[in-house]
């Protein structure tokens, strides 16, 4: 990897969520603290379940909410000591977000032109009304998009076209980093590819950076160059695409990739596998990387081993298990399976 | 939501078209042309229109209708309807229906300004604590919780007792007693809409936070805004009623509710001069009744759920099969 | 070859509204046999839902049932009184809906809601009602102290196990299930699915699963048919609609999973504006396997991006 800056450089970034009106109060760890570099152009995948923490973070990054603690770094700019309670109009035109349902992430009082036009208007981008429209059509043509579109309502159109008019606003202000939370988990599945494509163009012809959110580890390898793997709100493995997914280390990764429903698969699922592999996430006894890494073990610490053969590929200690307060860790433990504790 | 629960869905997912029909549906009319075509269809809402036009008509063209002031003494006190005076004469001696036709400017005006102006506190109240974080909406809602707990016609009277007579003091008095109501159902409508992603989705883009609550969030509540408008409404005209027959309002003004005031001052009520006292009340009651008809239509027309359906089915009964005669099957359920 | 447990023939389902008429349904027939599952695929608005609740006669206004006919084990459903439809309902045949484990009434416990089941239709005292609903939370991996609970209590795996339990309650020989996995996690998905699979070999009953997720589908059923606009376009036993689809839209739909291993390769989906009109009737293409033969304006290479 090139030694440019970051686009995103993200320090002990964490969120913790209270929990409970005035009388009672309970916190919610939704994001133990986190590292992460996304380089110019590159599409990484983060990856994970629900309750995970993967939308906290989109949402931190976005300046939706604002992190308990940490530091985050846009192109070498610390911009929470910076800009520390409203994001700034340069940082809104940089880092842009789509959201998962296409049918909820557009107001339905407004005409698909109105999308378009807002970002354009807010941040400059065109002066008079004739440029406008140019800059409207080129962002439907660029989305493959008809320009009548541009007329219509957001109900009148398919989820998909829904979809394609979110990254045609995220377009517009000529973003350096797009998040896009889950965006094509609610789609049809016959055009998720279709829209998976056309991000995955975009983000090579424009050098725009993508960090690609998802429960699916295979649109995940479709898509990433590289992915990180999420728990409880903690990274647990990150690597190349293609070389994680292949070699994985952690229990939680094997886990995933093994409830992946694969037609072409042809091995039963083993219940058993499943509930040890469960085991070694939630209650941990030993690391495979005990004494083959640099890095000592520790049960308190979060510490990551890198993988000797491929040093871009790092694991969490097997020792770490993640704090009870941290939601998502309620992964049921079968009962029937002898030694496993109830959930 | 499977097509067998909703069949407004059906109208929003492109099926293969069956042979003949137009391949895209006709985009519907959004938004306040949505909403004006849909009230005009509704019987309800039509009837309610009627009735309050009729009312507005009347108070407007007050001048032309009964000529001269009303309060001058026209006739004998006390006398029942008769062809000079349609609905008789007060204890003093004033023409009833001149003074209820003149009585509808104020009630019909301290109403609708009461209502716009309590629903418009509400609503600015609901939206700054949607969507302007925790510690406000903590704050105008300890606010808000305290105007509703707070006894309303108590509230009412020493308020309109200190402050100086007049139609100003009313609308000010009844603005304060009455926008909480609005501003907790405007705010928990306005909180279910900040949660929605096109809003995150504004913030994004860079929108301030004006622009968010009024562009983007306010014409979604569109239809629930005007419900409490109508209700704010109806709860001006008739705290105003009240007031006034408590005589705390303005007396030397005419409105149904002074009409009452008097009533009840003169004794009409004791000698049985029903044609005075009850005018004014089925006035009051016609105007807030033509409101709720509009409600009801607001609500029908919005919500298609609340449509009666055409055919007299069951919502129990079983699929009916095309040929099977329904009556048999709803005949059945009756067992 | 024994009987067909569930014959469905020519099958069409109207919605009738004021302003205009939609076919839902348009003259579907396949058979479900004893003890087999045969999955319906297809997306949104494919009618794959309607014909599983009219099979049931769920379907509310202004839903019409509007030609062909539906057979258990050779009875009429479509002719059932009240009566007789009650009795079927549950007994022979029982529906796991979508989202069902945000269905379980919040109000009373999983006991309760289960005991209920035997209480209403084999009119038996509470504490046997009981007694069985421990024996039927038995066969799902259940604990006993669980009947105690709430539904919001329990995890949604573990909700909708419970749904899929109630729904097995009777032993009806056949189960209709609409997305069961649609809300959950992957890894919980997987072992609902292995726990289907575990239940259908020991209690032997077939299944009529819907979901839109085609891996799942070809990982579960025997046979299995794709739908669009309420039209089948192509059915087969479930390998063979998988590695050999004939229909660009079947096609579409198995292309539409990026595989796991392999080379990374662009794949195709179905373009934005692509659209199936007036599907004809399925054709012989194989053994066993019948598709849509594709009319003439349907390019061939369909647009894609």
């Amino acid at each position: 990897m090139s030694a440019q800056t970051p686009v995103m450089s993200i320090r002990g970034l964490e969120k913790t969520f209270p929990i409970g009106g005035m009388l009672s109060r309970g916190r919610v760890r939704a994001l133990g603290g986190v590292d992460l570099d996304i380089a110019p152009g590159e599409i990484v995948a983060l990856v994970g379940e629900s309750g995970s923490g993967k939308s906290t973070l989109a949402r931190c990054l976005a300046r939706l909410e604002q992190p308990s603690g940490g530091s985050l770094l846009f192109e070498g700019r610390d911009i929470l000591r910076q800009e520390p309670r409203r994001a700034s109009r340069s940082y809104r035109s940089a880092v842009q977000m789509i959201f998962q349902d296409p049918f909820g992430s557009l107001n339905p009082v407004h005409r698909v032109g109105h999308f378009l036009e807002r970002p354009l208007r807010l941040h400059d981008a065109v002066s008079g009304r004739a440029e406008l429209e140019n800059a409207k059509r080129r962002l439907m043509e660029k989305v493959d998009l008809p320009a009548e579109l541009l007329d219509r309502y957001p109900h009148e159109l398919s989820g998909g076209q829904r979809q394609r008019i979110a990254i045609a606003r995220a377009l517009a202000v000529n973003p350096r980093l797009i998040l896009a939370d889950e965006p094509t988990s609610m789609l049809d599945v016959s055009v998720r590819i279709g829209v998976l494509n056309l991000m995955r163009t975009l983000c090579e012809q424009q050098g725009i950076s993508m960090l690609y959110i998802t429960h699916d580890l295979a649109s995940a390898r479709y898509l990433a160059d590289r992915i990180v793997v999420m728990f409880a709100g903690e990274f647990v493995e990150g690597g190349e695409a293609m070389t994680l997914l292949a070699h994985p280390q952690h229990p939680y990764t094997r886990l995933l990739i093994s409830a992946v429903p694969d037609p072409r698969r042809r091995g039963a699922f083993d219940p058993r596998e499943r509930a040890q592999l469960r085991r070694e996430v939630l209650k941990p006894v030993s690391c495979p990387f005990e004494g083959r890494s640099d890095t000592p073990c520790s049960r308190d610490a979060a510490v990551f081993h890198t993988v000797s053969e491929s040093p871009e590929h790092w694991v969490r200690c097997g020792l770490y298990a993640p704090p009870s307060d941290a939601p998502g860790t309620a992964l049921e433990l079968p009962d029937t399976i002898e030694g496993a504790t109830p959930a | 939501m499977s097509l067998a629960q909703d069949p407004r869905a059906m109208a929003e997912i492109e099926l293969g078209a069956a042979p003949g029909e137009a391949p895209r549906p006709t985009p519907r009319p959004r938004g306040r042309d949505g909403l004006v075509r849909g009230l005009l269809g509704n019987g309800k809402a039509v009837a309610g229109l009627v009735i309050l036009a009729v009312f507005a008509a009347v108070a407007l063209l007050a001048p032309v209708i009964a000529p001269g002031d009303p309060n001058l003494i026209q006739g004998l006190g006390a006398q029942p309807p008769s062809p000079e005076h349609l609905l008789g004469t007060t204890a003093k001696g004033q023409d009833v229906l001149a003074l209820n036709i003149w009585g509808a400017r104020s009630s019909l005006f301290v109403g609708f300004t009461v209502g716009i102006l309590a629903t418009l506190v509400g609503l600015l109240v609901g939206l700054a604590s949607a969507y302007l974080g925790k510690t406000v909406d903590n704050l105008l809602s300890l606010v808000t919780n305290v105007f509703l707990l707070l006894p309303g016609l108590p509230l009412l009277v020493i308020l309109a007792a200190f402050l100086p007579q007049g139609l100003g003091t009313v609308i000010v008095v009844l603005v304060i007693t009455g926008w909480a109501g609005s501003a907790r159902v405007l705010r928990s409508q306005a909180l279910s809409i900040r949660g929605k992603d096109f809003v995150a989705a504004a913030q994004v883009s860079g929108e301030s936070s004006l622009r968010i609550m009024f562009r983007e969030m306010l014409p979604n509540m569109a239809s629930i805004v005007m419900s409490t408008l109508l209700a704010c409404v109806i709860f001006g005209i008739g705290a105003q009623a009240g007031l006034e027959f408590l005589g705390l309002g303005d007396i030397s003004t005419i409105s149904w509710g002074t009409n009452l005031y008097w009533a009840s001052n003169d004794g009409a009520l004791l000698t049985g001069s029903w044609w005075v006292f009850l005018p004014p009340g089925v006035c009051i009651a016609l105007v807030a009744f033509a409101l709720a008809l509009v409600n009801y239509g607001v609500d029908e027309t919005t919500n298609p759920r609340l449509r009666k359906p055409r055919r007299r089915v069951s919502p129990t009964a079983p699929t009916p099969v095309a040929g099977v005669d329904i009556a048999d099957e709803t005949k059945e359920e009756r067992r | 070859m024994s009987a067909p447990l569930l014959e469905v023939e020519d099958l069409s389902v109207e919605y009738v509204t004021d302003t205009r008429t939609v076919r839902a349904v348009d003259r579907v027939s396949f058979t479900v046999g004893e003890g087999e599952v045969f999955g319906l695929a297809g997306e949104s608005g494919c009618g794959k839902s309607t014909i599983a609740n009219a099979i049931l006669r769920l379907l509310r206004d202004p839903a019409v049932i509007a030609g062909g006919s539906i057979r258990f084990r050779g009875t009429d459903v479509l002719a059932f009184d009240h009566e007789r439809l009650r009795e079927f309902r549950w007994r022979q045949v029982a529906m796991v809906f979508q989202s069902a484990m945000n269905s379980l009434n919040p109000v009373m416990t999983i006991g309760d809601q289960i005991a209920d089941i035997y209480t209403t239709h084999d009119r038996i005292s509470k504490k046997e009602a009981l007694r069985r609903s421990g024996d039927l939370l038995d066969l799902v991996g259940i604990p006993h102290d669980r009947l105690r609970s709430y539904p919001h209590q329990l995890s949604g795996g573990m909700r909708q196990r419970v749904v899929i339990a109630m729904a097995t309650a009777l032993r009806p020989p056949l189960l209709i299930m609409d997305e069961p996995t649609t809300a959950l996690d992957v890894v919980v998905q997987q072992e609902i699915m292995a726990q289907i699979k575990d239940l259908q070999r020991e209690l032997g009953f077939a299944v009529l699963f819907i979901t839109h997720d085609m891996s799942l589908m070809v990982e579960l059923s025997d046979r299995m048919a794709v739908m669009y606009a309420g039209r089948f376009v192509e059915t087969a036993r479930a390998q063979a609609v998988f590695e050999e689809p004939s229909h660009p839209y079947t096609r579409a739909l198995m292309n539409a999973f990026p595989p796991m291993s392999g080379p990374r390769t662009r794949l195709r989906g179905l373009g934005e504006g692509v659209r199936f009109r007036d599907i004809p009737d399925l054709v012989s293409v194989g053994p066993g396997h019948w598709a849509a033969p594709i009319a003439d304006d349907v390019p061939s290479s369909e647009a894609s991006r």
